[in-house]
């Protein structure tokens, strides 16, 4: 079975400055997403998981690397075909949908935005069609597009976050914690939702996010991040099974799990990267440790941890 | 693990005054905190973890107040406090409070040290050597390295976790009974988190304080609580030891909360989700709060609130399908799935006293078929 690659990073570095210096958020970041597949990157605050999502949204140049989607590049100078093409099939979902709404602007033009932005109707019946079709599509009624964000559920306002994206067709989903701040129940009738669209629509999803216990339920593929750096990238299943890199496994223990018996008498491991490696000698390199399986290490380590697998 | 029990909520029913109307937080919530233990309060956003738990320390927004009810805490009921001098003695001084966000704990004017230790010196009334040797022993506790450094730094000059045991620090300087905790770890990553809770638990034990610990993670409270009660729209639903709730729970809300977690749920499935949303607390609740999202409700639940019913002597639920005459119900497929654990090693007797309601694997939701 062959997949097509959607979006495509290779040695993506971002540096921003920071007075006279750089800062280095991200670095040596390469990954395939394929097309239909659900790609999750999960890291701690500051471990520039956003960054990268930002990167691909073009929010912040890329200062090394090449990001791709299809068969374009997509970073660096572009034309502005391509730059239309990405701001079309390529849409972004906040964590904050109260945040990234505007409060004094109704429904009906806040999922309208990216449609006039770029033309996309003929006429006036055109957009309203498109405004009622994104609202159903997420479980809410057309009359809806009358009202004003503060009179929605946290559920609804994220849902309206969707549907303004799901207006303008795209391809690529990017949902920066798009359900961390939701309550329990809310959070399940959205993973619901975004599971139904993935299927109907053939949607491809590139999730952002610290909570991996939502991660392991949707992904089909998790990448790890930890400062700056992806050290392991694995099946969402194969990961929680095997956890390799030794930040992995401290980040997978850490998670309290809804269990009393399983928690009772757990001992987080800790992660100390002065204390796990030994890098005077060899530098990590990006190395697949078991099939499908990759991680950041020397050839010693991925050897090592395979084997403890 | 069962102590006595050091505070006990009755019915208490608070309000708020909002624009002319009135909005009930608490309707009629009872608690019961024992002695030594972790008990962690549960519930969806507004259901009213917060007020509660304010009540016990007078800090209560100035539009609310206290209706009816009552809160004993060695023999006082602080349902009845209402001057300021009454709560001084108790605020801060024997239960102590943190919050979710650290940062608007801290004054950010005035050094950690000296902030922690003016706290000190006023509920414990020591002196500046001796409230400043407690501070830097404090510090040192709860795993702040270098305790003479930090004394001297502001609060931002501390990293996310060093702020939240800075806080703690302060309230456990003054050697509260009972430490009330508030998310004190949404705001953090899960490595923080995790050595946050270690070290709550650590404190606890080391100083026999009794915790009260609000969240709505549910994994968070499988780590930190021996025992849970669960919130909805202003009452206390449903409240056991954590292996009872978890692996027995009663209450049609639990059944969903539980249902409705992706760690519980099958990959590829639908998981189960709460349809609509909790009922306004401007207007009065007729029946179970919940029956209106309730897809197994009763024709009873739309008409009256069920009392409490006892499932054993640790266990209790606030649900009509624990009366005798009920019918049977189904648990949802996760719940009958967790049930199974309970046969699996136990770690306390809790199924022992149990009344009649057998506990044990299998599906026996109430039998009582006449
Ligand atoms: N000062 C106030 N004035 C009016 N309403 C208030 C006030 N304080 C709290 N409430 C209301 O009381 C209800 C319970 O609030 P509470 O803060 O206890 O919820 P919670 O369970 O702690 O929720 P969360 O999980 O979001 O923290 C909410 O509807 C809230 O809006
Ligand atoms: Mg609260």
């Amino acid at each position: 079975m062959s997949r097509e690659v959607l979006l495509s990073v290779r040695d993506l570095r971002v540096d921003f400055p920071v007075g006279r210096k750089t800062f280095t958020a991200v670095r040596d970041v390469s990954f395939d997403v394929y097309r239909g597949e659900t790609f999750s990157l999960v890291g701690e605050s500051g471990s520039g998981k956003t960054t990268i999502g930002r990167a691909i949204m073009r929010i912040h140049p890329a200062s090394a690397g090449e990001i791709r989607y299809r068969d374009r590049r997509v970073s660096g100078r572009i034309d502005a075909a391509s730059e239309r093409l990405l701001r079309q099939k390529i849409q972004m979902i906040f964590q904050d949908p109260m945040a990234c709404l505007n409060e004094r602007a109704k429904i009906d033009y806040i999922v309208s935005e990216g449609l006039y932005n770029f033309k996309l109707f003929r006429d006036e019946e055109e957009r309203k069609e498109k405004v009622e079709r994104a609202l159903r599509d997420v479980g809410l009624l057309p009359e809806f597009a009358t009202r004003f964000p503060h009179e929605f559920s946290g559920g609804q306002r994220q849902r309206i976050g969707i549907a303004r994206a799901l207006v303008m067709e795209p391809e690529l989903l990017i949902a920066d914690e798009p359900i961390s701040a939701l309550d329990v129940s809310i959070r399940a009738q959205v993973i619901n939702l975004m599971n139904r669209l993935k299927r109907e629509k053939n949607l491809t999803y590139f999730f952002i996010a610290h909570d991996l216990s939502v991660v392991r339920f949707i992904s089909d593929r998790i990448a790890v991040i930890h400062r700056g750096r992806i050290v392991e990238l694995a099946g969402a299943e194969d990961l929680f099974a095997r956890p390799l890199h030794p930040y992995t496994r401290a980040l997978l223990s850490a998670v309290p799990v809804p269990d009393p018996d399983a928690e009772a008498g757990k001992r987080p491991a800790g992660y100390d990267p002065a204390r796990a490696h030994d890098y005077s000698r060899e530098s990590p390199a990006w190395r697949e440790a078991l099939p499908g399986h990759f991680v950041l290490g020397t050839e010693g380590e991925a050897e090592e941890w395979a084997r403890g697998a | 693990m069962s102590g006595e029990t050091i505070l006990e909520v009755r019915d208490l029913r608070v309000s708020f005054s909002l624009r002319g109307r009135r909005l009930t937080a608490l309707r009629g919530a009872s608690l019961d905190l024992r002695r030594g233990e972790t008990l962690a309060v549960v519930g969806e956003s507004g259901s009213g973890k917060s007020v509660l738990a304010k009540t016990f320390l007078g800090m209560l927004d100035r539009n609310g107040r206290v209706d009816s009810g009552s809160i004993f805490f060695d023999g006082k009921d602080l349902a009845g406090y209402s001057k300021e001098r009454d709560w001084l003695a108790i605020r801060g001084k024997r239960i102590a409070m943190i919050f979710q966000d650290p940062m608007t704990a801290l004054n950010p004017l005035k050094t950690v040290g000296e902030q922690i230790r003016e706290a000190a010196a006023l509920h414990r009334g020591l002196d500046r050597a001796a409230s400043r040797a407690v501070v830097l022993e404090t510090l040192d506790r709860v795993g702040i390295p270098d305790p003479e450094l930090r004394y001297r730094q502001y609060p931002h000059e501390f990293s996310g976790g060093m702020r939240q045991r800075a806080v703690i620090a302060a309230a456990v300087a003054c050697r509260p009974e009972i430490l009330i905790c508030d998310e004190p770890t949404t705001a953090l990553d899960v490595t923080v988190q995790a050595q946050i809770l270690d070290l709550i638990k650590s404190l606890q034990r080391e100083l026999g304080m009794t915790v009260l610990f609000i969240t709505h993670d549910l994994g968070v409270v499988a780590s930190v609580a021996q025992r849970v009660a669960v919130m909805y729209s202003g009452q206390v639903i449903e409240e056991g030891t954590v292996r009872e709730v978890f692996y027995d729970p009663r209450a049609p809300y639990t059944w969903a909360l539980l249902a409705s977690l992706p760690q519980l749920g099958v990959k590829g499935e639908e998981l189960y989700s709460i349809r609509g949303t909790p009922p306004s607390l401007f207007k009065e609740v007729v029946g179970d709060a919940f029956a209106p999202r309730n897809p197994r409700a009763l024709e009873v639940d739309f008409r009256f609130e069920p009392p409490v019913f006892p499932v054993s002597d640790t266990h209790w639920a606030r649900t009509w399908l624990l009366d005798p005459r009920a019918p049977r119900i189904e648990a949802p497929e996760t719940v009958r799935r967790l049930r199974a654990r309970l046969a699996r090693g136990t770690d306390g007797p809790e199924t022992a006293g149990g009344g009649g309601a057998a506990t044990g694997g299998g599906d026996s939701v109430q039998g009582g078929a006449e």
